[in-house]
């Protein structure tokens, strides 16, 4: 995918970027905001990563709501030191799609960029998610593995739901929580954990293939594992 | 610093300024010189007002009364020259100057060729010749000099008539008055200058009192306030909003220094782990792998600072009230029992048993989000210290004020004199100082609670904790500040 990096730190930008790169990305670079913009505007991208705070005269913000209103609906991560709830909603008012405060951990990021370059590619509304042998019914609310039906709480079902819309990106715990139970905060105990562990013990231990697996430092992935 | 060089600095700067222009600028700057300006314009311009109204009244009054005597004999001279002739109108005039008693008429009758006809001037002075205005002109009669208000009049045939009034001792009396009054406004002059430097000493003299603590303040001395004089007056009630803002800004500093200690104290052990791993790797390190190892461990390291650091924020950004802005009505039920499905996996895990005793709707007034923080800390809490076996209950009830959330635990408790201490930040109780965790979970709660103008209790529940979060009712919105 066509990533667009606009950081003005040297150590942070170039970390993302070679992040990014070694995940298989093309990306393109500018350290401040007036070059960010000229990118984002003249060329087409999957993704912008989006620092708030850049030189340049013009600054995250200004370049976000610009694009947007050139009608340019790039899916974009603001990335930002200023993690006050305020700052959080002005961020996503002037048109970010997610936003990650730093410090930041790159599994983070990564994983985040890639729902949100996904996300922007979604061919309309499905009413049947499904992952190797693994099948989710949106209209029944119907879990079948191999044939073989499994019964879910509501919570299990949104749970796996959002890994199979995710299937094959990483999904870190704090995507989890915003995005299956709406918890904007972190809980101090790895509660994430105990219900993926739960699911699991329906949808992977009584088969031979797992389908979730634990990616190490960043979340989960929904995939078979030979994949 | 002492007192009397504190007293003195606010002022200093006037005489600092050396260039006149500078001088001037400065000094019209001054509100005290501004207001001692206006103090002396004022006494001023009324003490001139009301020497003009005494003149105007005396003086003035003496020459319109001659003006209009004249007035009045002109009208009744012409009159009987009307109807009397030449001769009535001489017979009138020098019975008048007989009957003259004050001695201060002055009439003169000329035929064409200038010769007195009648009257008690000796010629026609020089210089009168028009009719209708008056004349003040020095005269000489009965062998003395003085002044007189004339006015001359045409009769017809020639004739002139000179009717006037000897002034002499009016006009002294008018020298004297002018003089009387100069004298006064030149009194009323220094009278005003020292008024003047009186306000402005009196205004220095109440402004040096608030200017010196301010003065004080910002040199550090926090202790120090604005002395009041007791009279309750408008200074007294500035100098009281003035103390009551300093007492606020001491709590909130006292506050502020409180929570940097404790992220002195209490950061400096993870990032003393973080940094001895780091160091450690660095020369200790055989392999790649254990290097990694020990970088990753650092990472999760300086993740538990951040997540610290975000704590405080959060804790900081509520207690500074502007999240009020966005409260709503909220009901409190599915909020609960989402952080019982929540919690309840772990619960499970560890063998504790979590139930929820709460009625299907429970509307309450405030931040969703928050709550929602507040409640998991505290069943976070519960699940986190019950042994295995142990049992956690959420219950939430409607009050007469709002709502009740009460969640208790089978724990260690916490023992009645840490109970206060609790909720302040990075308190860590000896049980919970071998638990994971930032010692700001019930801080958090704490804040929350204030915000929405309710209040959380801990209290014991032998054996545990019985956290009771109460919030205000929809109908109540939190005005409290």
């Amino acid at each position: 995918m066509r990533i667009l990096v606009v950081e003005d730190d040297k150590d942070v930008g170039g970390f993302v970027v070679r992040g990014l790169k070694e995940a298989g990305h093309v990306v393109e670079h500018a350290d401040n905001g007036r070059d960010g913009l000229f990118l984002a505007a003249s060329e087409a991208f999957d993704a912008v990563v989006l620092d708030r705070m850049l030189p340049g005269g013009i600054d995250g913000l200004r370049l976000v709501e610009t694009i947007r209103a050139q009608k340019n609906s790039v899916p974009v991560l603001i990335l930002s030191a200023l993690a006050d709830v305020d700052e959080r909603v002005r961020g996503l008012k002037a048109g970010g799609d997610d936003y990650l405060t730093k410090p930041f951990a790159f599994a983070e990021l990564l994983a985040r960029v890639e729902a949100l370059a996904r996300r922007g590619k979604a061919e309309g509304p499905v009413t049947k998610l499904v992952v190797e042998d693994l099948e989710l019914d949106l209209l029944s609310r119907q879990v079948k593995r191999a044939g073989q039906k499994i019964d879910l709480q509501p919570r299990e079902f949104r749970l796996l739901e959002y890994l199979m819309r995710h299937a094959g990106q990483v999904v870190t715990r704090t995507m989890l929580l915003e995005g299956v139970w709406d918890y904007h905060f972190d809980p101090q105990t790895n509660v994430i954990d105990v219900h993926v562990s739960r699911l699991r013990q329906k949808v992977d231990k009584p088969f031979p293939v797992p389908l979730i697996q634990t990616v190490r430092n960043a979340g989960y992935m929904l995939r078979a594992e030979s994949a | 610093m002492t007192q009397s060089s504190v007293l003195s600095r606010p002022f200093q700067d006037e005489a600092s300024d050396r260039t006149a222009g500078g001088a001037t600028r400065r000094l019209l700057r001054s509100a005290g010189v501004r207001f001692a300006a206006v103090y002396a314009v004022l006494l001023a311009v009324s003490a001139a007002a009301l020497a003009l109204f005494l003149w105007w009244a005396t003086a003035g009054l003496l020459d319109r009364q001659t003006e209009a005597a004249i007035q009045a004999d002109a009208q009744s001279l012409s009159e009987r020259f009307a109807s009397g002739a030449l001769p009535a109108l001489v017979l009138t005039i020098e019975d008048r100057l007989t009957q003259d008693v004050e001695d201060d008429a002055i009439y003169l009758l000329v035929d064409p060729g200038q010769r007195r006809i009648a009257g008690n001037l000796e010629h026609w002075p020089q210089g009168v010749s028009e009719n209708g205005p008056w004349y003040e002109l020095p005269i000489e009669r009965a062998g003395m000099r003085s002044l007189a208000l004339v006015q001359s009049y045409n009769l017809p045939g020639g004739y002139h008539l000179l009717i006037g009034r000897d002034v002499h001792v009016r006009a002294q009396l008018r020298s004297l008055l002018t003089d009387a009054l100069l004298w006064a406004l030149l009194v009323v002059a220094v009278m005003a200058s020292i008024g003047a430097l009186v306000v402005r000493s009196l205004f220095r003299h109440t402004l040096a009192n608030v200017s010196a603590t301010a003065t004080a303040i910002a040199a550090g001395d926090f202790a120090q306030r604005v002395r009041l004089s007791g009279r309750g007056d408008e200074f007294d009630q500035l100098a009281e909003t003035i103390n009551d803002m300093l007492d606020r800004i001491a709590r909130l500093m006292e506050g502020v220094r409180e929570v940097s200690n404790a992220i002195a104290h209490d950061l400096r052990t993870p990032i003393t782990r973080a940094r001895t791993r780091l160091e450690d790797a660095a020369l200790h390190a055989e392999s790649a792998p254990e290097l990694r190892a020990a970088i990753e461990r650092a990472t999760a390291d300086l993740d538990g600072i951040v997540a610290v650091f975000q704590a405080l924020l959060r804790i900081a950004e509520i207690e500074a009230g502007s999240r009020r802005a966005a409260f709503a009505r909220v009901d409190l039920a599915p909020l609960i029992d989402d952080v019982a499905e929540l919690y309840g996996a772990v619960a499970e895990e560890k063998g504790i048993t979590l139930s929820v005793a709460a009625p299907s709707s429970l509307p309450a007034y405030g931040d969703r989000e928050l709550i929602q923080q507040a409640l998991a800390n505290l069943v976070d809490n519960a699940v986190k210290f019950s042994p295995p076996g142990g049992a956690v209950r959420i219950s939430a009830s409607a009050t007469p004020s709002g709502v009740d959330i009460v969640v208790a635990d089978h724990g260690p408790g916490i023992p009645a004199a840490d109970r206060e201490r609790a909720t302040e930040r990075f308190f860590r109780g000896e049980i919970a100082r071998s638990s994971p965790g930032s010692g700001l979970g019930l801080a958090l709660v704490q804040a929350v609670a204030q915000l929405h103008g309710g209040s959380l209790h801990l209290e014991d529940a032998q054996p545990g904790v019985v956290a009771i979060l109460s919030l205000p009712g929809h109908d109540e919105p939190a005005s409290h500040g």
